[in-house]
């Protein structure tokens, strides 16, 4: 990657090589050591975990806790898997993430190129509303949703994600339209083009970077939630985070330990599969954003 | 002719101008209420008798009084401080030595950087569950120990009131340390190359050059890795969730989980309320000056 190309002053011996290596290898073991151990013990029997070692490699392979975590574990009163509750983050996180990062992006748009009095301290309170703890709305989130009809609905989960994340989509498009030169849209209004069209022919053909960014975070963010889930969903809404909760601290039965493990990949799959396919581009842009402090 | 350009403003214009307030309005209603109006909400139900619904009968400090006399408020916030400030001292010393370390043009950089990196792509949900059974000491990390002949190996902290707030650290700390190591890397990129070879032409040993000046030039790094900490561990809720579930009895209780329990299952709301007042003035007292710095920086 270009980062690496560049020339490094800092010299370093041959020993402190060795050492630096060891150092960073032993980290990586360390970051990888939890997820070998889902995927090695989530195609093992059971009585292979229970009666041996987590560490080893399975004797006898078997995909039955995957098809088990998939189609047929208790979740809620009935057997049906991960299946109904991966679908439900899908059809939440989907609309979530593409109206919050158009908003954001309108809102970036305008917060950068058609200012007005007082829009810094709109920026200022969109900024300090990324950071609140959610624990500060639940109570009155909770109310609201009941008065309106969305509790325990996807589109009542949709909402509280739309809403929740303008601040951090507006925040990152508000700081990347910031350095794009304002001449340029200037220019464009000299020439007739109006708020929209400005926007859509100039504004948006730039956005690419930045809009992979928003997007990711977004998606990470609103899939990986857990607290409104489990606040405002219920069995029909339930997103894929609180159904494996759900299926691990189940405390009936015999602990199906392979199951358990197979249904947190299963919950990992979708930001792991968005991380690896468009991570870099993610982390090119948390950078960019960063250096500048 | 140039007098015809002060003509009265026609309604295309009066729209041009209007145009980007009408399509700002919705996000900025929406702010106002969810967040603002909503915190000013809690901040009133913390002043009321609030119990499984909200009431609106005022009862000045009382539930703050009744907060601050809870053993268990007092175990969660004794639980965050020994939980955030280790959290972040370790995510911080970890990430700072593996940036460095990386930036010394490593050979598989491009291999390992993704590998630190992605732990904060998943949930906590899935992290507690991975960490839940590789700390259980039957099946986990202990009985592999022993069944590799280390015996006498006992690492139960899990199941140990007064260690298992510190399993909640090894998992944070796995989870978020490799993201810290991302914003000190994008810092020491940033850093003019020219400046540390003038240093070492002068003789500086590269612990000194580290210790004087790179260090020091990665201030602002500090600060957002200690800002993004800080309100991830005022606000941790999952993990605690899927690892320990707050036990042994209520050795891993934290803010957060006690607002949840005290406003949903205890049906205290105005004790719960309150307790979210204190998260958010803990979160305010962080981020209130970073956001003003952050504005005026900005100007």
């Amino acid at each position: 990657m270009s980062m690496g190309a560049q020339d490094q002053a800092i010299r370093t011996g041959r020993i402190t090589r060795m050492f630096i290596y060891v150092v960073l290898i032993f980290f990586a073991l360390f970051y990888l050591l939890p997820f070998f151990i889902m995927m090695i013990n989530s195609v093992k029997p059971l009585e292979e975990i229970t009666g041996g070692n987590m560490m080893a490699l399975p004797s006898e392979y078997t995909f039955a806790p995957w098809v088990s975590a998939w189609g047929s574990a208790q979740i809620g009163v009935e057997a049906t898997g991960l299946k109904p509750y991966f679908m439900n983050s899908i059809l939440m996180v989907v609309p979530a993430v593409a109206i919050s990062t158009v908003l954001g992006a309108m809102n970036g748009y305008i917060l950068t190129k058609w200012q007005f009095r007082g829009s810094n301290i709109l920026f200022g309170l969109m900024l300090f509303s990324c950071f609140i703890p959610f624990q500060i709305v639940l109570i009155p989130m909770a109310r609201v949703m009941g008065t309106i009809g969305l509790a325990g609905t996807t589109s009542g989960l949709i909402l509280v994600h739309v809403v929740y994340g303008i601040g951090f989509s507006t925040l990152y498009f508000r700081n990347y339209y910031a350095a794009f030169p304002t001449e340029l849209v200037r220019a464009a209004m000299m020439d007739g083009a109006g708020f929209f069209r400005i926007f859509w022919r100039i504004m948006l053909p730039v956005s690419g970077p930045i809009a992979v960014v928003c997007i990711i975070w977004q998606f990470t963010n609103i899939w990986n939630d857990f607290l409104f889930g489990a606040s405002f969903a219920d069995l029909d809404s339930m997103p894929m985070t609180v159904a494996l909760n759900n299926l691990v601290n189940s405390s009936t039965g015999v602990k199906a330990y392979n199951v358990d493990f197979a249904g947190a990949i299963l919950a990992a799959l979708p930001t792991l599969l968005v991380y690896i396919v468009a991570g870099r581009y993610f982390v090119r842009g948390l950078m960019a954003g960063s250096v500048k402090g | 002719m140039a007098r015809s350009d002060r003509a009265p403003q026609d309604l295309r214009t009066v729209l041009q101008n209007w145009l980007p307030k009408i399509v700002l309005s919705p996000s900025l209603a929406a702010m106002l209420i969810f967040v603002y109006g909503f915190i000013a909400y809690t901040i009133y139900l913390s002043f009321t008798g609030s119990k499984m619904l909200p009431s609106y009968d005022l009862v000045g400090f009382e539930n703050y009084a009744r907060l601050f006399g809870l053993s268990a408020w007092t175990t969660a916030l004794i639980n965050l401080a020994i939980f955030a400030t280790l959290y972040i001292v370790i995510c911080i010393v970890i990430g700072l030595v593996l940036a460095i370390f990386l930036d010394q043009k490593i050979r598989g950089e491009g291999m390992l950087r993704p590998i630190y990196l992605y732990p904060m792509a998943l949930s906590f949900i899935v992290t507690g569950t991975a960490w839940k059974w590789l700390l259980d000491p039957g099946i986990g990390l202990e009985n592999t120990m022993h069944l590799w002949g280390w015996e006498s190996f006992e690492f139960g902290w899990i199941k140990d009131r007064d260690m298992a707030i510190y399993t909640l650290v090894i998992a944070a700390v796995w989870q978020s340390s490799g993201f810290v190591m991302a914003m000190f890397l994008a810092g020491l990129r940033g850093i003019d190359n020219e400046m540390l070879k003038a240093a070492q032409i002068d003789g500086a040993s590269n612990w000194n050059l580290y210790r004087r000046i790179v260090i020091p030039l990665l201030r602002p790094a500090f600060l957002s890795a200690f800002v993004i900490l800080a309100h991830l561990a005022i606000k941790s809720y999952d993990l605690v969730i899927a690892l320990t579930g707050g036990g042994p009895g209520r050795a891993t209780e934290l803010p957060a989980t006690f607002m949840y329990s005290y406003t949903f299952t205890r049906n205290q709301m105005g004790v719960g309320a309150a307790s979210a007042v204190i998260m958010l003035m803990g979160i305010a007292a962080i981020m209130v000056p970073y956001v003003y710095a952050e504005l005026k920086e900005q100007k």
